[in-house]
């Protein structure tokens, strides 16, 4: 590739569900951003998601979170009509609500009790849920093995087709004036005079804002603008079956049956391991519990299975944060890159895009690792 | 002799000194030394008997059968006699699914470093799971052929040339009806001759070489010439001539028929035609079988001359992956008599690293076994420019073609990706579910990889390919549930809850 | 579509979407329906297009079927047996009705 350099009004560093959202709802502001991603076997968490739109036990002890999820659930229909409109692409988005299924008592009681906590940090604005025993589930789920003890469910969760929605964002980008260079993995930013200077061995380009919606390359990128951002390791993996005929009409928070067919199975959470092969020791683990579930599954054919790093801060929850030291740098990670895609494109970039970030932004600033690190 | 074979998962040992994965030329060579040097040895192989494509139904076939297949299908009777002999453990249909390190992750994030000595074969058997271990992995999985996209090529009554050769092989099967042939190398024509002499009505032979190959290929001649190739190679080529007619120059095909197939329609640089038709079979040439070893994350390179990815492999026939070995057309096409000599020296190495065998008696046995490989590379290099296959049929020009025939994916989609910028075939992929249905790309990843190169006018090499995951065949969710499970794998999915909570599998759940 | 080159020894009888067929021991149960001119065993999962066995050797998935109440079973792979009952499969596979349900 030949070196050039050129000057855009936003440089967005990955081009994932993250990266792509913001870039697409900047373009709706009016800018021309240019998006920068890596090489095709780089660790990409919009490869390995779950797909799920999901609200239920979404910001235990962090009302700020709960606000932000339920905000963006409920701001999805909005943004995939327009998504679908825009790419002609239709990604399959449905909103039934959704079930966490316990196969004991004890995880019901915990399910239970955190949705209540959630709840009442939020004053009563946080997802409402029921909480439903073995027969009433079985009567909303038919096929449902008789070790499920019982359920919670709420209205507001849903999913999507991620790998459309994937699509859809990048055509989207295509067609809204934004450029997408892939192979272009960012060495260096220089901040001087108000401007960005990233480097690579592609070449170079200037910004007037950048946003860094690197992944778990995010921790990298943003202490190349003065911001510290603690991520923690996070693996997940998902198996997923052939294609089955429809059985299962809502999703499931380890389960769910995709508009084509095939049942995802996951996801387990690995803090130690960083090899990206699949433990099979965890797979078997899942699919006994999904077998527990939907005893139907045991005779299905697993056609793939892997493991995907999540994109997690060290508190779990997103970070959003402008760099105080170098402004027009702006930071985002979120593992839920489906579930806020919506609050990505058309709640975060328009700030992005203004300027400073709300005020309903700002407990996702890192300070509240730096306060906890000094105390 | 070997003892009878291994039938269910649960008659096998738990652990082998040496895993063999196919039995064809390469595995059962390569599981018969291995024997004879003292390692305790399993070959496990999907098909029902000894052979592989090449020496299919070899220890069934009679007189007739060798007679009409030649001296060169004849000589795997041999092969699967020394097999036989040796005393390696033998489980027809099985199919393995995995090998991994045979301990899982241990703190620290060093799970590959866990992985050295021993290796984790998982595999179904008579409908059960299992995981063994095995000192040492020998892949021998083969070839399989490249995918040949045209309008059409998902129709009833289109084959692959190697499918029509399989069936008969095993179940002595002839087409009947207008059969025409279709594609390029040489498997298209010793197929279309063994057909002709099993009294097939081969209507046409459509060839498909681009008539500049004679050119890239003629620098290559003398060692061609040199060669066991010329001989047979030419002597085919004349008599399916005199026998059928051969159009050549064929630069498009399409099938016509609603369910079923009707007509051929072709193009040539001067013209189209059209043929009626009962069966097209279809061939363009052979490419490893690296779905394995791409899964278990054995180091991959684009070979040129072959247009095709294959295996990182050291002059013993040793991956990249400590432990594993690859011989035989899996570690690059070589032909059936090379695999058999590299399935040999891939067993030596095996047995030098198991300690069976000292350094200097394994240089020395490797040693005339290597100058044979080597001679039977001559001719490789003319073949493979000769029978180069035609970029129309590499990278389909027509977007209505299906790339990817398990998710029905069209070539204008995979345009229309690539136009996006993709960063490449995993990308592409992710967009469009290609390569994501049962066959795991074993039938698109080509294709992929050469419609990006040529839409970004770089080489395949440049561009890679898919990057796979095992299992490398679909297996059963309820054999999955079977394997072991460990606390941290409990705690890593279920999260907080301690592993007390999870209630046991009872057997009233499984079917 | 395909003949049989040997007159086969004793026959073994099978089930094709009910249809009663034979084979001969070694077949497997693509060989014995292509030698029975059964081609397209079964419609795509997404196009529902009819689809044929392909390669013979077990990679390309297009033969599947249900073999004795299983689905997705690869025909080119599997011996045929006595007394089997094979059927095509249209779309997508269903999972077994109520497996696990409480009586």
């Amino acid at each position: 590739m030949t070196a050039e350099t050129s000057m855009r009004d936003a440089v967005v560093i990955g081009g994932g569900l993250v990266g792509a959202a913001i870039a697409w709802g900047l373009a709706r502001q009016g800018l021309k951003p240019l998006v920068l991603d890596e090489d095709d076997l780089a660790r990409r968490a919009s490869r390995a998601n779950f797909a799920l739109i999901w609200v239920q036990g979404k910001g235990a002890r962090a009302p700020h979170y709960a606000r932000w999820t339920l905000g963006s659930a409920r701001s999805w229909p909005g943004f995939a009509e327009e998504l679908t409109q825009l790419s002609g692409i239709d990604i399959k988005l449905r909103q039934p609500g959704g079930f966490t299924l316990c196969l004991s008592d004890a995880e019901l009681e915990d399910n239970a009790a955190t949705l209540a906590g959630i709840r009442r940090d939020t004053g009563g604005e946080g997802a409402s849920f029921e909480i439903l025993d073995h027969r009433r589930t079985a009567e909303l789920l038919p096929g449902l093995g008789r070790a499920v003890v019982g359920s919670t469910y709420s209205s507001e969760d849903g999913d999507v087709n991620s790998l459309r929605l994937f699509r859809a964002l990048h055509v989207a980008m295509a067609r809204s004036g934004v450029s997408y260079r892939a192979h272009s993995r960012v060495e260096t930013i220089h901040y001087s005079g108000g401007l960005f200077r990233l480097e690579g061995p592609w070449g170079t380009v200037e910004a007037q804002k950048l946003i860094l919606a690197g992944g778990i390359d995010n921790g990298r990128l943003a202490s190349m603008v003065g911001l510290n951002v603690p991520l923690q390791h996070s693996k997940g993996q998902i198996v997923v079956t052939e294609k089955l005929a429809p059985f299962l009409a809502y999703p499931l928070g380890t389960l769910r049956q995709t508009d084509e067919g095939g049942v995802m199975i996951g996801d387990s959470e690995d803090t130690v391991d960083t090899s990206p092969r699949a433990d099979p020791a965890i797979n078997a683990v899942m699919v006994r519990r999904a077998i527990q579930m939907f005893p139907g599954l045991a005779d299905v054919n697993m056609v793939r299975s892997w493991a995907g790093f999540r994109v997690k801060s060290r508190d779990g929850l997103p970070v959003y944060e402008q760099s105080a030291a170098c402004p027009g740098a702006f930071v985002a990670v979120a593992h839920s890159g489906v579930t806020l895609a919506a609050a990505h494109a058309l709640a975060l970039a328009p700030q992005i895009a203004a300027g400073p970030l709300s005020r309903e932004l700002s407990p996702f600033s890192t300070a509240r690792f730096h306060v906890q690190a000094a105390a | 002799m070997s003892g009878p074979s291994l039938e269910t998962a649960s008659a096998l040992a738990s652990r082998y000194e040496a895993v063999v994965i196919g039995a064809g030329p390469a595995g059962l060579t390569a599981a018969a030394r291995l024997a004879e040097g003292g390692a305790s040895t399993l070959l496990l192989d999907e098909n029902p008997a000894p052979g592989g494509q090449i020496y299919r139904s070899i220890e069934a076939a009679g007189a007739g059968d060798l007679r009409r297949l030649g001296p060169d299908y004849a000589h795997g009777r041999a092969v699967a006699e020394r097999f036989r002999a040796s005393g390696a453990a033998y489980a027809p249909r099985a199919t393995v699914w995995d090998v991994g390190p045979a301990t899982g992750p241990v703190a620290g994030g060093a799970a590959d470093r866990a992985s050295t000595s021993n290796r984790l074969v998982s595999l179904t058997l008579g409908g059960a799971g299992r995981a063994i271990e095995a000192g040492h992995v020998i892949l021998a999985t083969g070839a399989i052929e490249r995918p040949m996209p045209f309008p059409g090529w998902t129709l009833p009554g289109v084959m692959t040339a190697g499918a029509a050769q399989i069936a008969l092989k095993t179940a002595g099967l002839v087409p009947t009806g207008r059969v025409i042939v279709a594609g390029c190398g040489p498997l298209l024509y010793l197929l279309t001759s063994q057909l002709l002499d099993a009294g097939a009505e081969i209507a046409a032979v459509l060839d498909t070489t681009p008539r500049g190959n004679w050119l890239r290929a003629a620098p290559h001649a003398p060692g061609f010439l040199a060669s066991a190739y010329m001989g047979k190679g030419l002597k085919l080529l004349r008599t399916v001539r005199t026998r059928t007619r051969v159009i050549g120059g064929v630069t498009a095909l399409a099938t016509e028929g609603t369910g079923a197939l009707r007509a051929v329609r072709y193009g040539t640089g001067s013209g189209k035609g059209a043929l009626e038709a009962d069966l097209l079979l279809v061939h363009q040439g052979v490419v490893p079988n690296a779905n394995f070893s791409n899964a278990i994350g054995c180091a991959h390179h684009f070979d040129e001359a072959q247009r095709a990815f294959v295996p990182d492999l050291d002059d013993w026939f040793a991956s990249s992956l400590d432990g594993v070995s690859i011989p035989g057309d899996g570690g690059g096409i070589a032909g059936a008599a090379a695999a058999e000599v590299s399935g040999e020296i891939a067993a030596l190495g095996a047995l030098r690293r198991l300690g069976r065998l000292g350094e200097a008696p394994a240089m020395e046995a490797a040693l005339p076994l290597r100058r044979r490989w080597k001679s039977l590379q001559r001719g490789r290099a003319f073949l493979d420019r000769l029978y180069a296959p035609s970029p129309a049929f590499l990278a389909p020009p027509d977007d209505d073609t299906i790339v990817c025939r398990c998710e029905e994916v069209r070539a204008g989609a995979v345009r229309e990706a690539i136009g996006l910028g993709v960063a490449g075939p995993n990308q592409l992929k992710t967009f469009l579910r290609c390569g994501m249905g049962p066959c795991q790309g074993r039938f698109c990843a080509g294709t992929v990889t050469e419609m990006i190169a040529a839409g970004r006018g770089e080489s395949p090499a440049a561009v890679g390919t898919y990057r796979l995951r095992a299992p490398v065949k679909p297996v059963r969710l309820s054999e999955l549930a079977s394997f072991p499970e460990t606390p941290e794998a409990v705690l890593a999915v279920t999260g907080s809850h301690s592993t007390d909570r999870i209630e046991p599998l009872s057997t009233g759940d499984m079917q | 579509m395909f003949r049989r080159l040997r007159e086969a020894a004793p026959a073994l009888r099978f089930r094709f979407d009910g249809e009663p067929l034979t084979g001969v021991p070694g077949d497997t149960i693509a060989a014995a329906l292509l030698a029975s001119g059964r081609l397209a065993l079964r419609k795509s999962v997404v196009g529902g297009e009819p689809r044929a066995p392909y390669c013979m050797m077990g990679v390309c998935f297009e033969c599947l079927v249900e073999v004795d109440g299983v689905a997705n079973r690869q025909a080119c792979l599997t011996p045929l047996t006595d007394g089997m009952e094979v059927r095509s499969q249209s779309g997508a596979r269903t999972i077994r009705p109520a497996a696990g349900q409480e009586p």
